[in-house]
């Protein structure tokens, strides 16, 4: 299933988005934060976690995706909340912990819920699985449109509420999507040291259901493949495990000291950065130009500048208010 | 015989616990480590460092994120005579992996009549106030000493790390070792200076399950644990300045329970504040305060408790900072027994 040109570009633009929204973030984080780094200090405390490099997992599927369809993610969440279409002004305002945020404060970044686009994730490794094949079930049991989709890391296919909701799935056959953004590292433990085989995707025989592996962290390859799988999903046809190959640029959270990378690995992750490779081969397509290029550098710039703006320049909830929204 | 006065050593508690460790390894090969980036990377919290390069992957094994498996492998292999330490990363994540727990390692020597032994510590991070959200920054210290057949011990200080820790390896039960992340001496999680102390280089025990008097007074008696010791030192001196003599005890295990310490306190006191970050209902609070009044002992006014509010950990600063503990919040609860 190949991308049109349109999809192309908002797979790029959304990648650009991204990348531009934790370049900023990460300088904010920093803020407060020396020449003594205490996470508690700062306009962004608590811990960070990243997602440069692992744009192509969020655009490559969240293009097949619309509102009604649900996605649920990982501590690592921006990049996928993104693509989702989470309302970016109220992300960046509950990361900041403000009173406009989607949760008025009291989630932060590893808790953001958009209800809105269905759009939820969780800190407990391998936790992102069992709600999703839940929704799924959901949306079959009320004869309701919308697929799901879960994302998990590599590690946390390690996990076994992963193993227990692929097979639920598989005996149900439900409409819902597995992926897993394989950066190759959890924490400091890499996929070799921690998985008894090289592919997760190769684990999907168990559950019966498709298994899949797509290397390169290409936007263009993960939207054929997912496609495919989201398809069949929609046509009543079951589950997928996908794998994609993709790459951590960043440390797993803001201060780590990353000295467990082997030399010039992050260099070489540097140098196929997926966002110049996209460009480059957009541009070579003649999709793009230098022009609009620009012109789409600019507006996800302008995207980022303003939820920022919002996050900065609104209020934290009164402290009481930490009472409220335990019940509804 | 002369006594050399041994040189000031202050270590954080972090350093402390793998000193610890790394004692008892070098004495008993039995003793090994398993957890999430416990290896090369030494613990995200320090208190593995050096384990890896003195002993080696065999026996310093960081496992996959599948904490169901290593904690269940930990209980049957202390079953079969060795003796693994094991470190779940942060004590918020017992939901998926509590069978293992409290189902097995808790309950296995109970089961056998005492035939079969366990062994192994479970050493575990506690603790907020650097907005970490609500799934990184729990205490849950009652979950876990509500639970028979194990021991729970929390130290709030390097000296009473390092003991406890020995104590622990060497317990022939399953020791739950939970360390507070502010009082660890990690830069990052911002320290609690207090808690780093001297500690002797030569391996010693602190006996589980006492507790201690920490700062001695006359008038009032606060209870705490971990982060709650260092709020009550604090409201301490704060009152010492109101003319007030306030007695801190640190309760150091929550499992078995020192109730006599506390009562012997609150005996001279006639006054109790009990101050835990866990959350207030069904506590170690609650429990304190009943021990307490089931003994009878004569009060001067109503026990009080400074916990955390029944609610998930907010992630805003302010937020989280307001329902913390605090040493003001011990002082108001001191002014209202006044009032009484
Ligand atoms: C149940 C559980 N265990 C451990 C952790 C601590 N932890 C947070 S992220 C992480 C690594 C996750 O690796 P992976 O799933 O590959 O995701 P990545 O960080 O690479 O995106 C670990 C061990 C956790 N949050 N939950
Ligand atoms: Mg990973």
């Amino acid at each position: 299933m190949k991308p049109s040109q349109e999809q192309q570009v908002w797979m790029y633009k959304h990648m650009l988005v991204s990348r531009f929204f934790e370049e900023v973030i990460e300088k904010i984080y920093m803020e407060g934060k020396s020449p003594a780094f205490n996470m508690a200090n700062g306009p962004i405390p608590g811990e960070m976690h990243l997602s440069n490099g692992q744009e192509p997992c969020a655009v490559g599927v969240c293009a097949h995706l619309t509102a009604e369809d649900v996605v649920t993610s990982t501590h690592r969440p921006h990049h996928v909340a993104i693509a989702k279409g989470v309302d970016l002004k109220a992300m960046a305002a509950e990361i900041f912990g403000k009173r406009t945020g989607l949760s008025g404060g009291r989630g932060g970044h590893m808790h953001i819920f958009d209800p809105k686009v269905n759009f939820s994730c969780s800190g407990i490794i391998g936790q992102s699985v069992g709600p999703a094949v839940g929704a799924a079930l959901s949306r079959v049991m009320q004869k309701k449109s919308g697929i799901a989709v879960a994302y998990l890391g590599e590690g946390a296919a390690n996990q076994g509420a992963f193993h227990e909701a692929l097979n639920m799935a598989g005996v149900w056959k439900l409409p819902v999507i597995f992926i897993i953004e394989d950066n190759s590292w959890g924490i400091s433990v890499s996929k070799r040291a921690s998985t008894a085989i090289d592919r997760n995707s190769d684990r999907a025989v168990a559950y019966g259901m498709p298994g899949e592996f797509i290397a390169g962290n290409d936007p263009v390859a993960i939207f054929d493949v997912v496609g495919e799988a989201i398809a069949r999903a929609r046509n009543g046809e079951g589950p997928t495990l996908i794998e994609i190959e993709t790459s951590r640029l960043a440390g797993h959270f803001m201060g780590d000291g990353e000295t467990y990378r082997p030399a010039g690995e992050k260099e070489a992750l540097q140098k196929i950065d997926p966002i110049p490779v996209m460009k480059q081969r957009l541009l070579d397509e003649g999709i793009l130009t230098d022009a609009t290029d620009a012109a789409l550098i600019e507006e996800a710039h302008a995207a980022v500048d303003a939820a920022i703006q919002f996050a900065r320049d609104s209020e934290y909830a009164a402290p009481e208010e930490a009472m409220e929204k335990v019940f509804v | 015989m002369t006594q050399v006065k041994e040189k000031e050593r202050k270590l954080t508690i972090a350093r402390a616990m793998a000193e610890a460790i790394a004692q008892e390894m070098r004495t008993d090969d039995k003793v090994f480590v398993m957890g999430e980036d416990i290896g090369e990377l030494g613990g995200v919290f320090g208190n593995t460092r050096g384990l890896h390069e003195e002993f080696g992957g065999e026996r310093v094994r960081d496992t996959p994120i599948s904490e169901t498996a290593f904690i269940g492998a930990a209980v049957g292999a202390a079953s079969d005579g060795m003796k693994p330490v094991v470190e779940l990363m942060f004590v918020d994540f017992f939901g998926v992996c509590f069978d293992a727990i409290y189902n097995m390692m808790a309950k296995n020597t109970y089961f056998s009549g005492g035939n079969v032994t366990v062994p192994m510590v479970l050493m575990t991070s506690t603790g907020g106030g650097y907005s970490d959200g609500g799934q990184h920054s729990q205490c849950v210290h009652a979950t876990f000493a509500h639970l028979p057949g194990m021991k729970v011990v929390a130290p709030s200080n390097a000296y009473d790390a390092k003991g406890m820790m020995i104590a622990a390896i060497r317990d022939p039960n399953p020791v739950v070792f939970m360390f507070h992340k502010a009082l660890q001496g990690m830069g990052w999680l911002g320290t609690e200076k207090e808690a780093i102390v001297h500690v002797p280089e030569a391996a010693y025990e602190v006996e589980l399950g006492k507790a201690v008097v920490t700062r001695p007074g006359t008038d009032v008696t606060i209870v705490g644990i971990t982060s709650g010791v260092h709020f009550g030192l604090k409201a301490a001196r704060i009152l010492e300045e109101q003319g007030v003599s306030a007695e801190v005890v640190d309760l150091r295990s929550l499992a078995p329970l020192d109730r006599d310490t506390v009562i012997e306190s609150v005996k001279k006191t006639g006054r109790l504040i009990v101050v835990d970050e866990d959350y207030h209902s069904y506590g170690m609070t609650a429990e304190i305060i009943a021990s307490v009044v089931e003994a009878g002992v004569p009060l001067k006014a109503a026990p009080q408790r400074v916990a955390y509010p029944d609610i998930p950990i907010p992630f805003a600063r302010p937020m989280e900072q307001w329902a913390l503990p605090s040493p003001e919040k011990i002082i108001a609860a001191f002014n209202k027994m006044k009032e009484d």
